[in-house]
């Protein structure tokens, strides 16, 4: 089928202001929009700037806005958005080039929520024991990829930038509910505080975006919970 | 072009499970100034996309399991070439990093006692070679994620020094020490040289050399490009696995967990055509076994309609494990091809996915050159390594073994050697060489050459159809001169973007010339090599030959062509016996 994508252009280099380009050209409905973009850096405009790697989901490379929807560039497919596709940077975020953004500030946030295993009791010499159930509680925030498609769709965000965000709280999430860690207090202590999950309206739009299918709002719920639930 | 200067004592090259592991052990040392370079943002490195599991002999599912069955399955699937004082390193110390990688905080699958989740996994089996045991230890199919993200917290725990989306494009070797490496900042274009003490590769495979691969596009080689074109040999480099099961023309990966589970592999007919292949192990033989079996089918005409594939069968697991224990697969197959592995069977073909071969190094990941000599400071290790742990083909689950307790060896060794040795000189302009290789290619830009791209394209057409799963002498002495051409065309590209900052036009052009050079080393090899073993099947060789090649290849460029040299394969406990499952 023949498709046009209409994608964001800056090139600070060259010119000033951003701009949209147009291409036109054959594809498979079953391609990959990735595959579209990948199509038109080889083989119409080698100067089009965006990162991918795996190509299938995993890596978190690819958000993208496309039909002004954050999605992972390979894992929707063309016949699922149509023969006219807009391909623009993530919001919220500085363009470098094109459709590459600068993902300090994303990953600052990430970091400010100590996202690592604490726990300094000596381990037993096998593996910590933990049950099913209890493995099960923190499941769904263990397939975060990163890929700041949640946090960069959070209206919340866009007026508040220094709101830590979705994913930062996801990953939170991850050892706040894990039976194993000791480290909740000191989270909980960093995401009451105004930046943090306060700053969340239960709008939902992380949720939708997650490539990943996290229920993030209810995640995000669940560590609000917690912090209530602490303090009586 | 403007160049920076870094001094460390320690740098480590590439951030996936291997570096990581490395840079986690250089980091709690705290006496030695360590630096990660990573092309890509760490945690989209490829390991990340590690589904089934991570072997060790645990022996959590109430079955018995021991390092030495272990040690034996990977002798035996290596086709008795890998190195066996390696491989009991390996088997030996696997249950230990995978405890503490759980200590670390790794969220693994449980069982009912709450220990870690084990499952079957092709060739590894109980009581040498008796019947399946559940050895992959895993977290659902997502294990290298789990272990990537686990990597990386400790990481940021332990105050690792990152250099994000900084690709190394030379290696300062010298006089046989490594003393630093030359680097651009993907963000300005600009070159960095870090000098070091010690530095280890961790750069992970070249999948992308073929047209059908599980691998990233990012998965070009350069650790193994950027020594091999400095002299160090390349060892093994003809043994490449395919993986039986990739998606139909795509190649990303379902994983063999599928068939651990319970997943059956059939043809045309409907028939399990592993059961004839396979009497023993069946769908759950050795990965090269596999490869070849679903080759042999469709060559016979009992692909699906006649075509290059077959059916992967998983409706009889149930929804409830589909959702459960592959939640991951089930979603690559509704989103990329539209299909539900619970009611359907899923079309699949072997897809090229890693490579057993690569920079030769010792059980602390140091490098060796030609004549067994080492390299001072230079390490390798992960996928770009070869220790030889895999020899001529990889059981699942064994490279992420590979990974940690590798990388967790060497960056021990690089401390204890940094607090040794003396920072030695690199040169008066150490940065020059890159500079001038890259001003050469952004000259280019906007002017009338050939386009990166459409090499890429044809190299990765040639070595589907000329140095795949099965080869003959004609195949290989075909892909040699395409190869060849490609080469010679490729001094030729001319690149579109003349900018600085995330020229990522010029990046693809360096790799597709540095995967060229790795694709001409593998040909050679291939070629050289006159008997099948493992994943190199040779069919004008059809045997297996022990008296003449039970040996290791190694390879590095000279003067236009290939220089060959072996060395002996370390035979402790299992001598070479015929191979079945
Ligand atoms: C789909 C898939 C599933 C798999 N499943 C399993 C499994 O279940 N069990 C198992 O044991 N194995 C599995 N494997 C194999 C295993 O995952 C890989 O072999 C392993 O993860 C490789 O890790 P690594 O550390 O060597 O490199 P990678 O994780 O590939 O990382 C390479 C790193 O090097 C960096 N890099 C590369 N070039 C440069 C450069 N020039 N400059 C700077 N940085 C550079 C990259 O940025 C990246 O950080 C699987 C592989 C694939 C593809
Ligand atoms: S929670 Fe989902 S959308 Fe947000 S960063 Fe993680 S994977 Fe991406
Ligand atoms: S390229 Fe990895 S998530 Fe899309």
């Amino acid at each position: 089928m023949r498709v046009t994508f209409k994608v964001y252009r800056y090139q600070p280099e060259v010119r000033e202001d951003p701009y949209y380009d147009s291409f036109s050209f054959d594809a498979e409905p079953t391609d990959r929009v990735l595959d579209g973009l990948n199509h038109i850096k080889w083989h119409l405009d080698g100067t089009l700037a965006l990162r991918r790697s795996c190509q299938h989901g995993i890596c978190g490379s690819d958000a993208l806005r496309i039909n002004g929807v954050n999605r992972l560039a390979c894992k929707v497919l063309i016949r699922d958005v149509g023969s006219k596709i807009t391909v623009e940077p993530l919001m919220g975020c500085e363009v470098i080039k094109d459709l590459v953004v600068d993902m300090d500030p994303f990953f600052g946030h990430y970091r400010a929520v100590l996202p690592y295993f604490m726990n300094e009791e000596a381990p037993p010499d096998r593996e910590r024991i933990q049950s099913v159930e209890e493995r099960e509680a923190f499941d769904d925030t263990t397939k975060c990829i990163l890929c700041a498609a949640c946090t960069t769709s959070c209206p919340s965000r866009w007026a508040n930038p220094g709101f830590l965000g979705p994913a930062a709280i996801v990953q939170a999430h991850r050892f706040i509910f894990d039976s194993r860690d000791r480290g909740a207090a000191d989270r909980l202590s960093i995401l009451g505080e105004r930046s943090g999950v306060w700053r969340c309206r239960t709008i939902y739009n992380c949720t939708r975006a997650c490539p990943k299918e996290i229920q993030i709002t209810k995640a995000i719920g669940e560590v609000k919970r917690r912090i209530v639930d602490d303090r009586s | 072009m403007r160049v920076h200067e870094h001094t460390f004592d320690a740098i480590v090259v590439g951030a996936g499970g291997s570096g990581l592991m490395a840079a986690v052990y250089l980091a709690r040392q705290g006496d030695v100034r360590t630096a990660v370079l990573s092309k890509l943002y760490p945690t989209r490195s490829h390991t990340g996309t590690a589904q089934g599991g991570i072997g060790a002999a645990l022996g959590n599912m109430g079955e018995e399991d021991h390092w030495e069955w272990h040690m034996f399955d990977t002798v035996k699937g290596s086709d008795y070439l890998g190195d066996q004082d390696a491989i009991e390193v390996m088997c030996r110390e696997s249950p230990e990093v995978v405890y503490e990688l759980e200590h670390m905080g790794l969220p693994f699958s449980r069982n009912e006692e709450g220990r870690i989740a084990q499952r079957r996994f092709g060739g590894h089996t109980s009581n040498y070679g008796e019947a399946p045991v559940r050895r992959a230890c895993y977290a659902a199919d997502r294990t290298g994620h789990m272990i990537l993200q686990t990597l990386y917290q400790q990481s940021i725990k332990n105050d690792v020094q990152f250099f994000d989306e900084y690709q190394v494009v030379d290696l300062l070797i010298e006089g046989g020490a490594c003393r630093g490496a030359v680097a651009l900042n993907i963000a300005t274009g600009e070159l960095h040289v870090f000098r070091c003490k010690a530095l280890v590769l961790a750069t992970g495979g070249y999948g992308q050399v073929w047209e059908i691969t599980s691998n990233a596009v990012t998965l070009t080689g350069d650790g193994m490009f950027l020594v091999a074109r400095r002299g160090v040999p390349l060892e093994d480099m003809e043994f490449y696995q395919f993986h039986p099961t990739g998606i139909r023309g795509m190649g990303i990966l379902i994983t063999e967990g599928v068939r651990g589970e319970g997943g059956i592999l059939r043809n045309h007919e409907g028939e399990r055509f592993m059961e004839r292949y396979a009497p023993n192990l069946k769908d759950l033989a050795s990965r090269d076994v596999v490869s070849r079996a679903i080759y042999k089918e469709i060559r016979a005409g009992r692909g699906i309609d006649g075509k290059r594939f077959v059916h992967l069968d998983a409706t009889q697991l149930g929804a409830e494990v589909i959702e459960t224990k592959l939640p991951e697969i089930a979603d690559f197959c509704r989103t990329y091809l539209g299909i539900d592995p619970v009611t359907e069977p899923i079309p699949v073909q072997p897809t090229a996915h890693y490579a057993m071969g690569g920079i030769p190094t010792n059980v602390n990941g140091a490098v060796v050159g030609m004549h067994g000599e080492p390299i001072r400071g230079l390490y390798a290790i992960g996928e770009c390594a070869c220790v030889s742990v895999h020899g001529a083909n990889r059981l699942g689950t064994n490279s992420l073994v590979d990974l940690v307790v590798f990388g967790r060896r060497a960056g021990l060794a690089m401390a204890d050697y940094c607090r040794h040795a003396d920072l030695e000189s690199a040169g008066d302009d150490p940065a020059g060489p890159a500079r001038e290789e890259l001003e050469r290619l952004w000259s280019t830009a906007g002017s009338d050459g050939e386009n990166a791209a459409e090499i890429r394209r044809e190299m990765k057409q040639v070595m589907m159809d000329n140095v795949s799963v099965f080869r003959t002498e004609e195949l290989l002495q075909e892909g040699l001169a395409k190869i060849a051409a490609l080469r010679e065309r490729a001094d030729r590209i001319a690149i579109d973007d003349r900018s600085q900052g995330f020229n990522l036009d010029l990046t693809d052009a360096w790799e597709t010339k540095g995967m060229l050079e790795l694709a001409h080393i593998m040909t050679f090899c291939a070629l050289n090599r006159t008997e099948s073993r493992g994943a190199h099947s040779r069919e004008d060789y059809p045997d297996r030959d022990d008296e003449n090649w039970l040996k290791h290849t190694l390879a590095v460029p000279r003067d236009g062509s290939i220089e060959i040299g072996y060395k002996p394969v370390s035979i402790t406990r299992f001598e070479p016996k015929e191979r079945v499952y």
